[in-house]
């Protein structure tokens, strides 16, 4: 019983984990039809950027520097989107590329800056002290993590269903020509997506921070993910990258203690019957 | 620079000799400065080691004047990337290109593999810091010498001191899951459960894992757990170890690179007491390295580690050889027999090769403690002149096959 438990609240806490992650991919996939391969280093750089920020002030508080470190990243993401991506807006491939040269650059910069040690991301110190519960114990930090992805996803679902500029974006992830057409600015809309996905991803990569550590090749190891539960999701689809987010927490964590040899496909394998027989996602508006 | 007599001298008389002993040499080819390529995974996930051996490599030359046995040294680094291509590459440059006489490292066992038959075939004398068993066992090179450790070889004394001095008798294994990791543990299994202990679980995670929690909260309920990781990994893994509580249940206890110096800096007081294993600690008390560590923790700030201390090793292994046979590289057959034959003096102890070309040396069971504000590796045993065949029987061992995830079979995991 205590193992079902604690591996279920296991599979909440990497869910919530992996929606912090995914949620900026889905919207500029969605919006953008970019796969923007410099996520995982969006996501890294959050990582690290928490890391030393925490260790340098030791009075730091993780939410604030979650939120800094996250209008940091925000502001890159601008930048590159600018400057780079919007050069390129005929050449989708090249867009791709660019992405994937870009988070080179900043794993790169990374090493460089910081070094190849692995940086611990310190756990509040409120949050340090496991939480017992019926005899058993289960870090506090992960289940606060829980609640703070689905308050991001609440956020994000009030942003993109209630607000003005929610209702433009999804217009331009149903119909990018028609919005155009009605007189929605898709280029600014486009910067301003860029901006959110990647910025949530900032935040992410800091409150990711205490469970995952800052290491080089964290990037790499992210970026599979984000797109291993936005293809599950379905492309554009919030609420596809929040379920998605959670049936791979189960299925990951379920996968590797009952069946460790599966370890390595066992992320993929839901992933590609879910591609094989829909091919838009669980809950996609638009196919790939 | 200025050449003292002495050192004008010495190199004259060592070219003198050198020149009698291979008549067909000519003089101008020997005068010139000994090439020494360095493979070190400067940039990518390896990056913190690799960068290491580079440092350690260029302070051992830069207090000796870059002058070994009397004869100035070019010391060329290349980037492996920890790519195993790449080292390929990068070894056939240092030796098409460079032409250098001899190389040091690459740091992790895919590399080495990568490389080792090539090296071989050129007759390039190398010291391996990687750790794969059946480089000095099975499939040996004469080319080819470690000094530092296989796999298992600094998990037998590691086993031992568990058996009969903290009289573990279950004890859980946990390691990547690559030929490194599988060759530790195995190697731990088996000197443990001769000696009388379980292993009641062994954990093999992928090398890139996301999150540990599922696999920490499997870990059945032991003595001690035995981390065989290296890098990031484990690190990552005790964290998570320790939030989920399970440091109070049970002990920690690791291989020789799970809390490296390298990690050891970046961990808190939770690292406090966990009893390691390796061939070196910065805290050994020999004059060799009791001017060593300080020197580059002074430079660096922080401790000289495994990959440190492999690269200065090398050096220190290498200068004895060159001494031996008067710097006379040239002569690459002579200076592998020198290399392999000389008892050298070093920041580990004394290092002595057996017939595999595999350092026998000292092992030393360490402890994490608190020393100057830092965490440091305290030598609480040593093991003296640990062989790679532990106390078995060498052609036994060799009958057998290499060490896997399924070999020796471990017969007492609990399910």
């Amino acid at each position: 019983m205590q193992f079902w438990i604690i591996q279920g609240l296991n599979s909440l806490s990497l869910g919530g984990l992996l929606f912090l992650l995914s949620s900026g991919f889905s919207l500029i996939f969605g919006l953008m039809r970019l796969a923007n391969l410099t996520h995982g280093a969006f996501f890294m750089l959050g990582t690290y950027l928490g890391a030393v920020a925490l260790r340098t002030y030791s009075g730091l508080n993780i939410w604030v520097t979650a939120i800094g470190a996250g209008i940091i990243v925000a502001a890159l993401g601008g930048l590159f989107e600018r400057l780079v991506l919007t050069r390129l807006k005929t050449n989708p491939l090249g867009q791709v590329l660019v992405t994937l040269g870009m988070s080179f650059i900043i794993s790169d910069a990374c090493l460089v800056l910081w070094g190849g040690d692995s940086i611990p991301v310190p756990t509040p110190h409120n949050l340090q002290v496991p939480t017992r519960l019926f005899g058993f114990v289960f870090p506090t930090y992960r289940l606060v993590l829980v609640g703070v992805a689905i308050t991001a996803a609440i956020a994000l679902y009030f942003l993109i269903d209630r607000t003005r500029l929610g209702a433009m974006i999804r217009a331009g992830v149903d119909d990018r020509q028609m919005a155009r057409a009605v007189g929605i600015p898709v280029s600014r809309l486009f910067t301003i997506v860029f901006c959110l996905g990647a910025g949530i991803a900032g935040a992410g990569g800091v409150l990711g921070g205490p469970i995952l550590s800052a290491y080089p090749g964290l990037d790499a190891d992210m970026l599979p993910l984000a797109l291993i539960v936005v293809i599950l999701g379905g492309i554009g689809s919030l609420f596809g990258a929040f379920i998605g987010s959670f049936i791979i927490g189960f299925i990951y964590t379920f996968g590797t203690a009952l069946f460790p040899e599966l370890a390595y496909i066992i992320l993929f394998l839901p992933m590609i019957i879910v591609i094989a027989f829909r091919p838009q996602g669980l809950f996609g508006r638009v196919s790939a | 620079m200025t050449i003292s007599r002495r050192q004008f001298v010495s190199s004259l008389a060592g070219a003198g000799v050198a020149t009698m002993a291979s008549p067909n040499l000519a003089f101008a080819q020997n005068s010139g400065p000994i090439r020494i390529g360095l493979l070190a995974a400067k940039t990518g996930p390896l990056a913190s080691g690799g960068i290491d051996m580079e440092l350690a490599l260029t302070m051992f030359m830069k207090e000796r004047d870059y002058t070994l046995a009397g004869r100035k040294v070019d010391l060329i680094v290349a980037d492996t990337a920890g790519v195993p291509a790449t080292a390929r590459t990068k070894a056939q440059e240092l030796v098409e290109k460079n032409d250098v006489h001899c190389i040091i490292g690459p740091l992790a066992a895919f590399e080495a593999l990568a490389i080792a038959d090539y090296l071989t075939e050129k007759q390039v004398p190398t010291l391996g810091v990687a750790a794969a068993e059946d480089m000095t066992q099975r499939h040996p090179s004469p080319w080819f010498v470690r000094l530092t450790s296989t796999s298992a070889q600094c998990a037998y004394p590691l086993a031992d001191y568990a058996a009969k001095e903290l009289k573990y008798k279950k004890i859980v294994t946990i390691a990547d899951d690559f030929a490194y990791g599988h060759e530790m543990c195995a190697g731990f299994q088996r000197a443990f459960e001769d000696n009388g202990g379980k292993i009641i679980q062994k954990i093999f995670t992928p090398l890139a894992t996301p999150d540990y929690g599922s696999y920490v909260a499997q870990v059945k309920n032991a003595d001690a757990i035995f981390l065989g990781t290296a890098g990031s990994n484990g690190f990552r893994f005790l964290r998570q170890f320790i939030e989920y509580g399970l440091k109070d249940k049970m002990a920690v206890i690791g291989g020789m690179t799970a809390l490296d110096e390298s990690v050891l800096r970046n961990m808190g007081d939770e690292a406090s007491g966990i009893v390691t294993t390796s061939w070196y600690s910065a805290e050994l008390d020999n004059p060799l390295n009791k001017a060593f560590a300080p020197a580059f923790r002074k430079q660096f700030k922080y401790d000289p580690g495994y990959y440190a201390a492999s690269t200065y090793l090398s050096g220190e292994v290498l200068e004895g050889a060159l001494k031996t046979i008067k710097a006379d590289a040239e002569n690459k057959k002579a200076l592998m027999a020198a290399i392999r034959s000389n008892d050298v003096e070093t920041i580990r102890g004394l290092v002595k090769f057996d017939e595999f070309g595999n350092a026998v040396g000292d092992v030393y069971i360490r402890k994490v403690t608190r020393s100057d504000g830092r965490l440091v590796n305290s030598v609480i045993k040593t093991y003296p002149d640990v062989s790679q065949f532990w106390t078995y029987d060498k052609t036994e061992f060799l009958k057998g096959p290499v060490y896997s995830r399924d070999y020796p079979p471990a017969k007492n995991l609990e399910l």
